[in-house]
């Protein structure tokens, strides 16, 4: 079980931090509030960058300037005042507790519905933990195998230092500082994230998951991620986790950009609980990402696999550029939004290379006054001949109160393609739900197991303990919402 | 005591009145009959011991065990012991059987106080009951009724109250549906589950599956009410004449 394994990762991540003193050391440390020049060069300066990412940061900084909110999207928020944010603080800005009798007894009870152990409790929740560990790490031994394999598993920020070539080369080529703003505003600011190098002909051993990265608490708000994967390769990274988490920033704003070379697979899973803010919609995570992966290679694959419960409002849409013959991309996506979230999730898929192909599968759920949007775009180019893309939206109500939306855009330039777009509103009927508890279900694990039902195309991409975990996590998200 | 006991149950439905004050007592170790016209009000007896939503009665008592019903929502009915095969079976797209199954049983298991079964001794059970019952295992790893025929819907509902052992089954039509051979293999189905601690009430048009299950009274309900009672002879004389003269004569 995934669980027990966390709790040893999150144990040594914690008690090596404490081992070099490191939350003290750091935790006086703030830039002034705002964004400016001057903010942009503090944050470089404090990671000893060189020369090229600080010009890098600013080009994005000054394009940034020059642009707009987006505000096509189906979501709905009051204006966010850009210079009453930190854009650099202390990487723990976890309040420390002294025992759970400190923690909100809500998150308490969702952490025992997760069936997480006590111990691991008290990490997630910012307890000061001072048990003696065990001197086994967990992480050293993760990361020694990789090593033998020369696949790099690092914090961006360590990357930058030891393989700057590497970085240098693709940093903002899946993504271009310009894209949109709010990639243009992580340009400028990012903090940390997940370097991941996949040498050719080499199958990752294992599940490259945030867990195992030291230091994955500090990534912050404006998170960057760069995963290459050369010729014959395959990985599958797992972001995110489904215990909720505090979080005193609002505002996120991350960059995922992903390179797949011949031949190459990257599978990435995403689970998303932010917190979605009360009942009435107040407080509640901005979750305004950026994902984007370039199938560069003959038949490479890139494979998004996301399930999002948490954040007030999400703006997402992971995509693919299918540039390479024979390339594959995917999207599989379960979106649920309930009482006042808004989400706005999608993909994109532009085929360019020959006999490319996509597919997406999209399964929102919304309840309680949420909005739920589906917004997506298949472009196939001229050169894409013999290219297919089949697209399945379907949507779920609970409650009358809420709403789905399916926005597809399709842009064919070439007769010489298939575009197949499938989509389904449904309720959960009365019969169902009586039909579940006639059998002594009650309400909540009908509607668990009906959801996640509803899911099941999805959920089954994802790698198994993470399924678990994610399937429990959809019946939490939705608790309260019928009957 | 008996087991299940309505007392005076009066329900209306969109201002109608569906049930005009009926009355049952099934005592253990029992198998009764209910037959009755087209719209007579059995489903709606069945859905209202069930405690389905907008079933509620609107004078009246029902008792299991000599505990009122009256206040407990359907699943908790579900969990003492009361069991409904429904007439038309409900899709769960998704919800594989197994699973589903699973879930059913362990919170019975709970509320009886014994320990959940895991995964392993489930499927093993499962799979026991299920060969008993004529349904393949891959049947099971479908989803719960999705493509289902006719048939094989009646069987999972049978195999669900194998497995769920309740005290009191209601099967609304379980009958209707089956093949002469699938009639056989449901009704013995039905027959293992009988012992001296549980009941068991069949809702049906057809005197033909009272040759397998043999109940020990037949009842006629018509128009929200019993107006006759009598044994499996009963059942013989609707089925040579209709229920034509049996609802003048009341
Ligand atoms: N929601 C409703 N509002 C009004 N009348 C209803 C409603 N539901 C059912 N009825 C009526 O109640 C009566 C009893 O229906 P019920 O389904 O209980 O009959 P039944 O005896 O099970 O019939 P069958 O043998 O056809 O299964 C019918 O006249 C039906 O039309
Ligand atoms: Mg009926």
């Amino acid at each position: 079980m995934v669980a027990t394994q966390e709790t040893i990762d999150k144990v040594n991540e914690v008690s090596s931090t404490y081992k070099y003193g490191f939350v003290t050391d750091l935790e006086s440390e703030k830039a002034p509030l705002g964004l400016s020049e001057d903010i942009v060069k503090f944050i470089s300066n404090k990671k000893q960058e060189p020369k090229w990412l600080l010009e890098w940061r600013l080009k994005a900084y000054k394009k940034w300037l020059s642009m707009e909110v987006p505000n096509w999207a189906m979501v709905d928020f009051p204006e966010i005042n850009f210079q009453d944010i930190y854009y650099y603080s202390a990487p723990k800005t976890k309040p420390k507790l002294n025992s759970l009798d400190e923690v909100d007894p809500e998150l308490l009870k969702t952490y025992d519905k997760l069936g997480i152990p006590i111990k691991e409790q008290e990490v997630l929740a910012g307890v000061a933990v001072d048990y003696v560990f065990d001197s086994v790490s967990v992480v050293t031994t993760f990361r020694e195998k990789l090593a033998k394999e020369g696949i790099i598993f690092c914090p961006i920020s360590e990357a930058v230092q030891t393989y700057p070539d590497l970085v240098k080369k693709y940093l903002g080529t899946v993504i271009p500082i310009g894209d949109n703003y709010y990639a243009a505003l992580n340009s400028a600011v990012f903090t940390d994230g997940s370097f991941v190098y996949i040498p050719k002909g080499v199958k990752c051993p294992m599940e490259l998951s945030t867990y195992f990265r030291i230091n994955e608490q500090n990534s912050g708000q404006f998170e960057r991620t760069l995963i290459i994967a050369e010729d014959n390769t395959y990985v599958s990274y797992l972001e995110g986790c489904t215990a909720p988490q505090r979080d005193e920033n609002q505002l996120h704003a991350a960059v995922v950009e992903l390179v797949a070379m011949n031949n190459a697979e990257i599978k990435y899973s995403t689970v998303q609980n932010w917190y979605p803010g009360d009942k009435d919609g107040k407080g509640g995570i901005y979750n305004f990402v950026t994902k984007r992966g370039n199938c560069l290679g003959k038949k490479s694959k890139i494979s998004w696999t996301q399930v999002e419960t948490g954040s007030a409002i999400t703006w997402k849409y992971p995509s693919c550029v299918l540039k390479g013959d024979d390339s594959v991309g995917e999207f599989y996506s379960v979106a649920v939004a309930n009482n006042a979230q808004q989400a706005d999730t999608g993909t994109k898929m532009i085929h360019i290379g020959k006999n490319t192909k996509s597919t997406i599968i999209s399964k929102g759920i919304s309840a309680g006054m949420a909005q739920n949007t589906y917004r997506g775009q298949v472009q196939i180019q001229k050169s894409a001949k013999g290219s297919r893309n089949f697209t399945q939206c379907d949507s779920l109500l609970i409650g009358d109160k809420c709403g789905a939306h399916t926005v597809p855009y399709i842009n064919q330039f070439t007769p010489q393609a298939r575009v197949e777009h499938e989509a389904t509103t449904s309720k959960i009927s009365e019969d169902q739900l009586f039909y579940c508890l006639q059998r002594g279900l009650d309400t909540e694990q009908a509607t668990s197991l009906i959801v996640n039902g509803f899911c099941k195309e999805v959920m089954k991409e994802l790698p198994m303990e993470f399924a678990v975990e994610a399937q429990k996590l959809i019946g939490i998200s939705l608790e309260g919402s019928v009957g | 005591m008996s087991l299940l006991e309505i007392k005076n149950a009066k329900l209306k439905l969109n201002d109608k009145d569906i049930l005009k004050g009926l009355s049952l007592s099934v005592n253990k170790g029992e198998v009764h009959a209910i037959m009755g016209p087209n719209g007579s009000g059995k489903s709606t007896l069945s859905y209202m011991l069930a405690g389905r939503g907008g079933y509620d009665l609107e004078s009246g008592e029902i008792l299991l065990d000599g505990q009122s019903l009256l206040e407990m929502e359907a699943d908790e009915r579900a969990r003492s012991g009361l069991f409904l095969a429904f007439q038309y079976p409900v899709e769960l797209p998704g919800v594989g059987g197994m699973s589903f199954l699973r879930e059913a049983v362990n919170s019975r298991r709970k509320f009886l106080g014994k320990e959940e079964l895991d995964h392993l001794a489930f499927v093993k059970e499962a799979r026991k009951v299920a060969s008993k019952m004529f349904v393949k295992d891959e049947m099971l790893k479908r989803a719960v009724n999705v493509g289902f025929s006719g048939g094989e819907k009646k069987r999972f509902e049978i195999l669900q109250m194998a497995m769920l052992k309740p005290k009191i089954s209601i099967l609304d039509e379980t009958d209707s549906g089956l093949d002469v051979d699938a009639l056989k293999i449901v009704s013995d189905g039905v027959n293992a589950e009988r012992n001296d601690d549980n009941a068991i009430v069949v809702i049906t048009h057809y005197q033909r599956l009272l040759d397998y299950i043999v109940p020990d009274f037949v009842h006629i309900l018509s128009d929200g009410n019993i107006i006759k009672t009598g044994g499996p002879e009963l059942a013989l004389e609707v089925e040579k004449n209709g229920y034509a003269g049996l609802i003048n004569a009341a």
